[in-house]
């Protein structure tokens, strides 16, 4: 039997125990303080791939009729406060909605000025993280409504939107805060908000997953830099679109 | 040594690799799936009854990568990328090289692949002659490269079914997708199995040809 090029039958037999013995000892595994910062990195170019490349800011979710809603008690809703303390979040006195950061002119909103405003209502499908699916009725104020009152200034690169449900967060690009279905939403299926689904005012857009959609929300805030968010900074997905 | 069978070069260099790494990236795929399913483990729409799902319990923590849902998606979605990139590269290979001629199952081989099968059943006693492979390897061989595409497509289909809404209702809707994308799965592991199984009982020299590329086995036809 000649020389042949390439690996010899014992470097074969050392990958072939190797290789497998590190799969199992990953399984159940986040990738440790080795791997687990570079799927994060990878994370970081999806989210570009999803914004840049999926994304688009005038393609609309598809519309469902009311007769396809998703029965109230099969649509979860869950708080950080409630999973802690067992109540959902109840608003502060005199609760409004402050629209900061860098803006000509910064604003507070009450419910009664945002529910004067014009209201986009649509039924459509959400889609959560975990897999399901649901389908409600949602009305509110478009974010680019309320963009175009406050005149972001030209650094303006992304939106944070922050709550009074145990400082839950998120961080949003600017384009798919100003897609046409993304609203400030204060009605769900035709009734005002009640607090399990976010009252008195939550994000609400169908083309992010569910926990991009910010409830119980005291403001939001256009920044320079990226904002992180709740379940962002433990790993999950930054973009978040679908 | 058999002079009377000598060496041959059956495997390209390119072929192997793609061979083994994509055996890496698909059990990394499908650990880290399986993480994934485990955060909704049924399908169909909620608030109606679920699609008949054979794996209706809760998936053993040795088979899942990531340890929670976002563990789960950051592998899944980083190793999506070599995971088709592997598969695109393997593909080009066999369109330039000429390779696929020995792998596509084409309609002239609907004849050999019955006798093929006769042959298996013992209801035909020779071997009916073949190439580098039978009719019935290449059936296996194009349906598992379809597998793989239908694997990939149903992924973005669940990935983003606002923006590629065309590709989700081409499989029937987000839960139907998602639905499809998780019997892949299934089916990849029954192809495996077998796979493995017919190299280790049919031809055992197979598995050293795709390892260093020479072949000195029962099917030396193609040099």
């Amino acid at each position: 039997m000649g020389e042949r090029p390439g690996l010899s039958r014992r470097d074969f037999v050392r990958l072939g125990v190797v290789a497998p013995a590190s799969i199992v000892a990953a399984c159940g595994w986040d990738g440790g303080s080795l791997i687990e910062p570079r799927l994060r990195a990878v994370s970081r170019i999806n989210d570009w791939v999803g914004e840049k490349i999926f994304f688009s800011g005038t393609r609309l979710a598809p519309q469902y009729p009311i007769s396809a809603r998703t029965p109230r008690r099969d649509f979860p809703a869950y708080s950080i406060t409630y999973n802690r303390v067992g109540t959902y979040p109840q608003p502060p006195a005199g609760w409004t909605f402050e629209v900061d950061g860098l803006v000509r002119k910064p604003v507070r909103l009450t419910s009664a000025m945002l529910e004067a405003l014009p209201r986009v209502t649509y039924t459509v499908k959400h889609h959560c993280v975990e897999g399901w699916t649901a389908i409600a009725t949602w009305t509110g104020i478009p974010v680019s409504a309320v963009t175009q009152m406050v005149e972001p200034t030209r650094d303006a690169r992304y939106l944070r939107f922050d709550s009074f449900d145990s400082r839950y967060s998120n961080g949003w690009d600017l384009a798919s805060a100003m897609h046409p279905q993304t609203i400030l939403a204060y009605a769900w299926n035709d009734r005002p908000l009640t607090a399990e689904r976010g009252a008195p005012l939550r994000l609400y857009s169908p083309v992010k997953l569910g926990y991009k959609l910010t409830k119980y929300l005291t403001g939001m805030t256009f920044t320079r830099e990226r904002p992180g968010g709740y379940w962002e900074d433990q790993g999950y997905p930054w973009f978040g679109g679908v | 040594m058999d002079p009377e069978r000598p060496d041959v070069k059956r495997h390209h260099g390119l072929v192997r690799a793609a061979h083994w790494l994509n055996a890496v990236f698909l059990l990394g795929m499908i650990a880290s799936g399986l993480q994934i399913y485990l955060a909704f483990a049924h399908f169909g729409p909620r608030g109606q009854p679920y699609y008949p799902n054979p794996i209706d319990g809760p998936i053993p923590r040795w088979a899942r990568l990531g340890g929670w849902l976002a563990g789960g998606l950051n592998w899944h979605f980083a190793l999506a990328w070599p995971f088709v990139i592997t598969g695109v590269v393997y593909l080009g290979f066999l369109a330039v090289s000429g390779e696929w001629r020995s792998l596509l199952f084409r309609p002239r081989d609907i004849g050999p692949a019955i006798q093929m099968q006769l042959y298996y059943l013992r209801l035909r006693k020779t071997h009916p002659p073949q190439g580098k492979h039978n009719a019935l390897q290449k059936g296996a061989y194009t349906f598992i490269v379809l597998l793989g595409a239908l694997s990939v497509l149903t992924g973005f289909a669940v990935y983003k079914p606002v923006q590629l809404s065309w590709l989700t209702a081409l499989f029937g809707g987000y839960e139907l997708a998602r639905y499809w994308h998780f019997w892949a799965v299934w089916i990849f592991i029954a192809f495996t199995l077998l796979h493995v199984a017919l190299v280790l009982l049919v031809d055992p020299a197979s598995l050293r040809a795709m390892i260093t590329g020479w072949y000195r086995g029962r099917f030396p036809s193609h040099g």
